[in-house]
């Protein structure tokens, strides 16, 4: 069954035609990967998944609703997180603040249970020891970090990450993949990723969009072999 | 595990002690106040009457600017609405004072509702043109109904209709303690909500707006309740105003009306729930000493030389103290709500 699934969606921008007619499935429990060169309309889709981005036609169904026409702050409130292209805390509050501002939209308890969520959620992005430091005042792979913990703290059904190793060190992304496989366990997640590695290693799935189309899906050992794939990412001769 | 432990063992403590400092600290200002009207002379207990409702307007000021992010240049209309709200009930719908503060609070609340809804539709610099647009049309409007407001020129709200509880606030004592309390609620009143979750989203929005709405969060639904409340506690200024120093005049709905509170939250210290208070004692005597110092030592056609005295002092000061006093304090001791 899918969580989240869209029916012949588009994106046109003024005559350009972004995203077209894109039928789209993703069952639930599985890490899928989104691929495709530069200017594939890779953001354009999610953005419209998360609703940042208005559909100029189709639908999303999300959850066995059709979601098409609801603001982004409602489909987050049905169970999705997103996690931006470009690092996207809050810069002058502390990490705990962050965090903690991600779970309180979720638990409407008392300040402890949301302290516990908090403290719970950076032991796993391994930011525990950090958590009274200035947001901004962290190294650019423990915002992106951060970000995936603000994330988490809302236990999302659908996990969005817009290009989530985009500047991590070698050791980070090694960090980030192993983070995958224990999220996983407890939630479905889409990412827009260019670092092949990340891709062949983290995602049980992956889709490739090319100039807005879906070119193929399949397993990694599949996408590896495709020769359309090949030829959209190297040029053909 | 252990680690866990320790961390959100370590989370609780500094969050417990800065609820009690913050709470002792609002206390501490409340009845310094209290205490100081005994001390000062005539004079001054009677400046900081008016001190503390003007900071009353600031501190709603303070709720849209210093803590949601958004910049009005109209809240003149808020204040105004509260002045005329109650002083045309008075006037003209023969009612007892406590109707009229109530209909001054309302008028408040249903001029927020309609300038929120209307210029929450923009943001940045043209959410600042609008709502300034809003209040020149409001203090227009006061001026075109010149027959009923009387205009510039104002009118006087009788003794009797400014006695509340059998208490006359005509009489010095009574308005300020009537002002303390009115400060008082408000204080302690803000002082939550900046703690409470509500509070915090609105930080939240301020900090990184399209971070908050991607958290799930409802943007124009907090935008709109922090327009509200601020606007209410500015026209509840505004009743106070007329109430305890018994005039309207359409001046309170000129546009030096909207920058002042600006002014004193900037001074004072933006997002600070203390610094309104800071910004208005110091914009107030800034005022009060220049034009003495001015009439004393410039002859009679520089005497308005005092804004320029103040404005020179203003520049000083968002040069090197732009976050205001209460930011300054708040880089050291950071618990400072």
């Amino acid at each position: 069954m899918s969580l989240i699934s869209t029916r012949g969606l588009s994106k046109n921008y003024s005559g350009l035609q972004a995203v077209s007619n894109v039928d789209f499935n993703l069952p639930e429990g599985q890490v899928r990967a989104l691929i495709g060169p530069n200017g594939a309309g890779k953001t354009t889709f999610v953005g419209m998944l998360s609703g940042r981005i208005k559909s100029s036609s189709g639908s999303v169904i999300f959850r066995d609703k059709d979601i098409t026409q609801l603001p982004a702050h409602k489909r987050m409130t049905m169970g999705m997180a997103y996690t931006f292209q470009i690092t996207s805390v809050f810069s002058k509050l502390s990490v705990h603040e962050n965090v903690a501002l991600a779970a309180r939209r979720v638990i409407k308890g008392k300040p402890s249970v949301v302290n516990e969520k908090v403290a719970s959620v950076l032991e796993k992005v391994y930011l525990a020891d950090r958590y009274d430091q200035i947001a901004g005042d962290l190294s650019y792979g423990h915002q992106r970090l951060l970000e995936i913990g603000m994330g988490l703290a809302q236990s999302p059904k659908l996990f969005i990450l817009d290009e989530p190793t985009q500047g991590l060190s070698a050791t980070e992304v090694k960090g980030f993949i192993e983070l995958v496989g224990v999220l996983s366990e407890s939630t479905t997640i889409l990412l827009i990723e260019h670092n092949m590695d990340v891709v062949m290693k983290a995602a049980h799935y992956i889709t490739v969009l090319n100039f807005g189309e879906v070119l193929a899906e399949g397993t990694p050992d599949e996408i590896r072999a495709n020769q359309s794939v090949q030829t959209a990412y190297l040029g053909s001769h | 595990m252990s680690s866990l432990a320790d961390s959100s063992a370590g989370l609780h403590k500094p969050l417990l002690s800065q609820g009690i400092r913050s709470i002792l600290l609002h206390v501490l200002i409340v009845v310094l106040l209290f205490l100081l009207y005994f001390a000062l002379p005539v004079y001054h207990s009677g400046n900081l009457a008016r001190i503390l409702v003007l900071a009353v307007f600031a501190m709603g000021y303070n709720v849209l600017f210093g803590y949601t992010g958004l910049l009005s240049l109209g809240h003149a209309l808020f204040f105004a609405s509260g002045m005329y709200g109650f002083g045309l009930a008075i006037q003209f719908l023969d009612v007892l004072p406590g109707a009229a503060i109530f209909i001054g609070l309302l008028s408040a609340v249903a001029v927020s509702v309609v300038v929120g809804v209307l210029a929450l539709r923009t943001t940045g610099v043209a959410f600042m043109i609008v709502t300034l647009m809003f209040a020149q049309a409001g203090y227009l409007t006061v001026l075109l109904f010149g027959e009923y407001t009387r205009g510039d020129e104002g009118f006087n709200i009788h003794r009797s209709d400014r006695v509340l509880f059998g208490f006359d606030l005509s009489q010095a004592t009574n308005r300020y303690f009537c002002a303390l309390i009115l400060f008082a609620i408000c204080l302690f009143l803000i002082a939550w909500l900046v703690h409470s979750r509500f509070g915090k989203t609105l930080v939240a929005i301020r900090e990184n707006e399209e971070r908050a709405r991607m958290l799930g969060y409802d943007i124009q639904r907090h935008k709109l309740i922090a327009v509200i409340i601020s606007g209410t506690l500015s026209g509840a200024a505004g009743v106070a105003y007329a109430l305890l120093f018994g005039y309207a005049g359409a001046s309170f709905a000129a546009v030096q009306y909207s920058i002042l509170p600006l002014l004193y939250v900037l001074l004072g210290g933006a997002g600070t729930t203390i610094g309104p208070l800071i910004g208005t004692v110091f914009m107030f005597y800034l005022i009060d000493l220049s034009s003495d110092f001015a009439s004393a030592y410039l002859s009679s056609e520089f005497a308005s030389a005092y804004m320029l005295i103040a404005g020179i002092v203003l520049i000083l000061l968002t040069m090197f103290a732009p976050q205001g006093f209460a930011g300054l304090l708040r880089s050291k001791y950071k618990w400072l709500p």
